[in-house]
C-alpha cells in the first residue's frame, strides 16, 4: 500500500500486551484496542491515542518522538522497533505489540532500559581515561577529521536497547555486553584519547560475556534503528582482541 | 522499596546537559550529588539539540578573527537588547573552555580539514583554503545571527555526542541518577529550600529528597503548546512551575517564546539551522527565495525571531504551500549533495527518510516555523540563585539567566547548558560546603501529606466533562493561535480568559483510571495545573508588554520600545491567587547601547536616558536588592574602548 493512497480508511487493531506489577490484581494478558488509520500516523500517535481515548492506564515511552532518544524501543509484530518511527502504512491491520524482553518490565510496554545501560556503563567503563587532566587554558588536542567520524560513528547509538532485546544471547545470559555495550567499547578502544591500554580491555572484550559470547546470528545489526555497522564492530573487536592474546604470549 | 525521606548534599532536578554538568562540578568539589530525571539521563531533551555549540575559538578560515568579544556582541545583539549583558559576557568568555572540555570528556568534534573545502555560502559554491597549520582543531560551521563561522559541531547529532560524553562523566564519578522520578513540589520554609517532593514514575509512590542545595534544570516549557511545538513529550516547565508554586521565587520573561523557522511539517520535528548555515535556502510556492529580498544581508541566516516572522509573512501573503495539514514552506538541501546530507547533516537525513519518506538530497523539505526554545524561567542572578529563596538554583533552559534576552541565537543553548553547569555549579558547590543539611523532617513531611492528600484528592474526584488530555489538547490550541509569532492585544485578551477558563475547568476534571502504580493520567494530571499556569504567565507577560522585541511581536506595537520596556518581566504567583502578578526590573547593565541588530527592523523607539543614567538605576536597584555581593562590576570587565565608547 503506497503511503498516499489512502482511498478507504484502515480500521486497525491492536493486540497489546499488558501487565501492571505494581497491582496485585494484574495478570499478564492481552488487550485488543481499535481505532481509524490517519495518514502519515506513527505508533506514537497511535498508543496515545489509545491512551487518552480508550484506556488511560495504557504505559509505554516516548520522549522526542523523533527517533533520537532511544526510549520508545518495543516488539512490534514479534521484531524490536522504535514506536516513534514505525508508520502503522507499513504494518498489516493487526497489530501485536510486547514490551522488549531482555530488560525489566515496568509496566505493560514500557521497560526499564535505563538501569540495565547504566550498568553496562559502569561494567565498561565507557568513559574517556584521560591520561592528563584537563587544561582550561590549552587549545584543543588536535585529532584527524576523519578520525573524529570514525568516533561519532561508534557514538551514535542511541541506547534503545533493540539490539539487545533481539540477542540470542542476552535473552538468556544477561551479563552478555551484547552490542549496544560492545560498540561501546569499540568506541572509546579507538579512541586515542583514552588510555587503555590492551591488557586492560583483555577482561571486558575476552571474558564469558564478552565478544566470542556472540552467537553470529547478528540480529543486532537488522533491527538497529541507526544502522550501526556491528557487524565491523564485532569484526574489529574479534581482531583486536586476538592481536591482544599475541601480545600477551 | 523507596524510603519516605532520603538526604543528599545537591539535589539536581533534570538529567539533561545543565542539571549533569552541574551535578558533575558539586560532586567534583567533595559533595555528594544526586539527580532525578524523568526518564534516564541519555534520554534527555539536550540529545536532539543538532546542529551546533557556539564558541569563539575562530579555527576555520570563515571563524578568522573571532573572540569572545565578537560572540558577545552577537549574543546581545540576538536578544534585541533584552539580555543581562554580563551574563553573556560571562557566557561568551567561558563558551571556547567548555567546547575543549567537552573534547576532553570525549565529544569526537568535527575537525578542520587543511587545504581545499568546499562550502555554500549565500547561496554561491565556495572554495576556501583550510590553513594546514589549523589542521585538526576543532572547525565551525554557520549559524544564523552570528557576524563569524562559531558553531562548533558532531555532524547533526551535537547534542546527542555533548549529552553522552557528560553522562559519562557522570557515570565515571558515581553520582547516583534516580530515573523516571518526577519532581512535584519544593520543601521550603518561605526563605530556604531544603528539597523537593518527588513522584516515582515506576510505582507511583511519593518521598522526599532533603538537600542542603537543589538545583532546578528541568529545560523547557514548550509543551505548553500542545503538539505545536518541536519539544519533546518531557518538556513540561515543571521546574518553572515548582518556582512559581512557592509564591516567592519569580519567573522572567516568560512571554519570551522562540519558534524555530524549520521544524518539520506537519509533525513538528526540529530541522536544524545547520541546514542553513551549511547553505540551505528557504522557498516559496513559486520556487523564490524570499529571504534574499526580506533580508538581503543575512538572507536565511538573520535570527530565528526575524526568519520565522519573514516566513510567516510569506505565508500569510498566499505564497505558502497548500497541504492537508496547513501551509508550509520548503527547506531546499538538495545542492549540498547527497554525501553531505548522509555524513554532516546525517540526522537530518534520517529524519526526512523516517518521517517525511523523502529523499532531501533529492525532494525539498516541508517546514513551518514552530514553538522551540523557552527564554523564560526561573530568574536567577549571575551566580544561578532564584531570586528570593536561599539553596535554590536553576541552570540552562530552565533559568532565566539571563544570556538570550528575548531571542536566543542557535547554536548558544547548548553552550549554555555547558557554561552555565560549570559557573553555577561551582556556586553550587560552595553553598553546599558551607552550609548544614536542615533536616527539618517535619517540613518534608508536611509537604509529603500535602503532596499525597493533593494525590488522592484527584483520585477520588468524580464527575463528568473533558479528560484532562482534552484540555491540554484545548491549551496547545489557545497558544498557537493567539499567543503565537504574531501577537495581539484583541487575542491576547481573549488567551488569558481562555486559559483561565481551562484552569477552572481543570480543576474539575476527573480522572479515568483510578487504579495503583505509576498510572500516567495521575501524573498528568498532578502536573498539567503546573502548565496551565505557567501558560498564563505567558499570555499575561505578552500581554502587558506593548512593544515588540526579539521573539515576542506585537502587530499593535510593531516597535522596539527601548524608552519604557528596555527591562525584564518578573512574574510571582501569590498563594492562592487566580492570576500571577507582573513587575519588572532593568535588563542590567548594559555594555553595548542599544542600537540596530543588524537584521530586521531598524526603526525603533529610543532610551530617553543615557547609557550611563540607566546603569546607574540598574546599581541602585540590585544593591536594594542586595544581589551584587558575589558579582564584580561590569566595568572592570569592559576592554578599554568599549568603556570609552559608552
Amino acid at each position: 500500500m503506497s503511503r498516499e493512497a489512502f482511498e478507504t480508511v484502515r480500521r486497525l487493531r491492536f493486540e497489546i500486551f499488558r501487565f501492571n506489577p505494581e497491582d496485585p490484581e494484574s495478570k499478564p494478558h492481552i488487550d485488543t484496542f481499535e481505532i481509524d488509520e490517519r495518514p502519515y500516523m506513527t505508533l506514537y500517535m497511535a498508543l496515545n491515542e489509545i491512551r487518552e481515548t480508550q484506556d488511560s492506564s495504557l504505559q509505554f515511552d516516548f520522549a522526542c518522538r523523533s527517533a533520537i532518544c532511544g526510549s520508545c524501543g518495543m516488539m512490534v509484530n514479534g521484531r524490536p522497533a522504535l514506536g516513534c518511527r514505525t508508520l502503522t502504512v507499513d504494518l498489516s491491520e493487526t497489530v501485536h505489540l510486547h514490551p522488549l524482553p531482555a530488560f525489566k518490565l515496568i509496566g505493560d510496554l514500557s521497560v526499564d532500559t535505563g538501569t540495565w545501560f547504566r550498568q553496562m556503563a559502569e561494567r565498561t567503563e565507557a568513559w574517556i581515561h584521560e591520561q592528563l587532566p584537563f587544561d582550561k587554558d590549552a587549545p584543543e588536542e588536535r585529532m584527524s577529521d576523519d578520525l573524529a567520524d570514525a568516533i561519532y560513528e561508534g557514538d551514535r547509538c542511541i541506547e534503545c536497547g533493540c539490539c539487545v532485546a533481539s540477542c540470542g544471547v542476552a535473552n538468556v545470559n544477561p551479563d552478555f555486553l551484547a552490542a549496544a555495550g560492545l560498540n561501546r567499547v569499540a568506541r572509546f578502544m579507538i579512541d586515542p584519547r583514552d588510555g587503555r591500554d590492551d591488557s586492560e580491555w583483555y577482561d571486558v572484550v575476552k571474558g564469558p560475556d564478552g565478544v566470542f559470547a556472540c552467537g553470529g546470528m547478528m540480529a543486532c545489526a537488522d533491527v538497529c534503528p541507526k544502522a550501526l555497522p556491528l557487524l565491523e564492530v564485532y569484526a574489529y573487536l574479534r581482531r583486536r582482541a586476538l592481536g591482544m592474546k599475541f601480545l600477551s604470549d | 522499596m523507596t524510603p519516605q525521606l532520603i538526604t543528599t548534599d545537591v539535589l539536581v532536578i533534570g538529567g539533561g546537559l545543565a542539571g549533569e554538568r552541574c551535578a558533575i562540578e558539586a560532586a567534583a568539589a567533595g559533595q555528594e550529588a544526586m539527580i532525578l530525571s524523568l526518564v534516564p539521563p541519555r534520554r534527555s531533551h539536550s540529545c536532539a539539540a543538532q546542529g551546533g555549540m557556539q564558541a569563539a575559538l575562530g579555527n576555520c578560515v570563515k571563524a578568522e578573527g573571532d573572540n569572545p568579544h565578537v560572540h558577545f556582541l552577537d549574543t546581545v545583539r540576538g536578544s534585541d537588547w533584552g539580555a543581562d549583558q554580563e551574563v553573556a559576557r560571562i557566557f561568551a568568555e567561558e563558551a571556547p573552555v567548555a567546547v575543549r572540555e567537552l573534547a576532553h570528556f570525549g565529544v569526537p568534534w568535527t575537525r578542520v580539514r587543511g587545504g581545499k573545502n568546499k562550502y555554500f555560502i549565500r547561496g554561491e559554491s565556495v572554495e576556501i583554503d583550510e590553513l594546514l597549520e589549523n589542521d585538526g582543531l576543532i572547525t565551525h560551521r554557520d549559524f544564523g545571527g552570528t557576524a563569524k563561522w562559531r558553531a562548533c559541531y558532531a555532524a547533526a547529532g551535537t547534542g546527542h555526542a555533548a549529552l553522552y560524553a557528560v553522562d559519562s562523566e557522570v557515570v565515571r564519578l558515581g553520582i547516583t541518577v534516580r530515573d523516571r522520578v518526577e519532581a512535584i513540589s519544593l520543601i521550603h520554609d518561605g526563605n530556604r529550600c531544603n528539597g523537593v517532593i518527588a513522584r516515582c514514575l515506576r510505582t507511583g509512590l511519593q518521598f522526599a529528597v532533603m538537600a542542603k542545595a537543589t538545583v532546578i534544570a528541568t529545560g523547557g516549557y514548550g509543551r505548553i503548546y500542545g503538539g505545536y511545538t518541536t519539544n519533546a513529550t518531557i518538556n513540561y516547565g515543571t521546574g518553572a512551575s515548582l518556582a512559581l508554586d512557592t509564591g516567592i521565587v519569580p519567573l522572567g520573561n516568560m512571554e519570551a517564546v522562540q519558534f524555530h523557522p524549520t521544524a518539520l511539517s506537519p509533525s513538528g520535528i526540529l530541522i536544524t539551522e545547520g541546514c542553513r548555515g551549511d547553505g540551505g535556502f528557504l522557498r516559496d510556492k513559486n520556487m523564490d527565495r524570499f529571504m534574499v529580498e526580506a533580508e538581503p544581508e543575512k538572507q536565511e541566516l538573520a535570527s530565528r525571531d526575524v526568519v520565522s516572522r519573514h516566513m510567516m509573512q510569506c505565508i500569510q501573503d498566499g505564497n505558502g504551500i497548500d497541504s492537508p495539514n496547513g501551509r508550509h514552506l520548503w527547506l531546499d538541501i538538495r545542492h549540498l549533495g547527497e554525501k553531505h546530507l548522509t555524513t554532516k547533516l546525517l540526522e537530518v537525513f534520517d529524519i526526512c527518510r523516517d518521517f517525511a519518506g523523502i529523499n532531501p538530497a533529492h525532494d525539498m523539505i516541508p517546514v513551518r516555523p514552530t514553538q522551540h526554545y523557552s527564554m523564560g524561567g526561573v530568574r536567577v542572578n549571575k551566580d544561578g540563585e532564584a531570586y528570593g529563596m536561599a539553596g535554590l538554583y536553576a541552570v540552562g533552559e530552565a533559568a532565566c539567566w539571563d544570556m538570550h534576552g528575548f531571542n536566543r541565537l542557535g547554536g548558544n543553548s547548548l553552550a549554555e547548558t555547558l557554561v552555565a553547569g560549570r559557573v553555577v555549579g561551582a556556586r553550587v558547590a560552595e553553598y553546599a560546603s558551607g552550609a548544614i543539611l536542615q533536616a527539618n523532617t517535619s517540613l518534608a513531611f508536611d509537604a509529603l501529606g500535602a503532596a499525597e492528600q493533593r494525590a488522592q484528592a484527584l483520585l477520588a474526584r468524580e464527575g463528568n466533562g473533558r479528560s484532562v488530555y482534552e484540555i491540554r489538547d484545548a491549551l496547545g490550541e489557545v497558544m498557537i493561535s493567539k499567543v503565537g509569532i504574531f501577537r495581539n492585544g484583541a487575542d491576547l485578551e481573549s488567551a488569558v480568559s481562555e486559559i483561565k477558563g481551562l484552569i477552572d475547568e481543570c480543576s474539575r476534571a476527573v480522572l479515568r483510571h483510578k487504579g495503583p502504580g505509576a498510572n500516567p493520567e495521575l501524573a498528568f494530571a498532578l502536573r498539567f495545573p503546573g502548565m496551565l499556569r505557567l501558560a498564563l504567565t505567558v499570555a499575561m507577560g505578552a500581554l502587558a508588554r506593548s512593544e515588540s522585541r526579539g521573539a515576542h511581536f506585537r502587530t499593535d506595537f510593531p516597535l522596539r520600545n527601548d524608552r519604557e520596556w528596555l527591562n525584564r518581566t518578573l512574574a510571582h504567583w501569590q498563594p492562592d491567587a487566580s492570576a500571577p502578578t507582573l513587575s519588572y526590573e532593568p535588563v542590567g547593565l548594559i555594555g553595548l547601547p542599544p542600537g540596530h541588530r543588524g537584521y530586521g527592523s531598524d526603526e525603533r523607539i529610543e532610551m530617553d536616558q543615557s547609557v550611563g543614567q540607566y546603569n546607574d538605576a540598574v546599581v541602585d536597584a540590585q544593591e536594594s536588592a542586595g544581589r551584587l555581593a558575589s558579582v564584580e562590576a561590569m566595568g572592570s570587565r569592559l576592554p578599554q574602548s568599549e568603556r570609552e565608547a559608552t
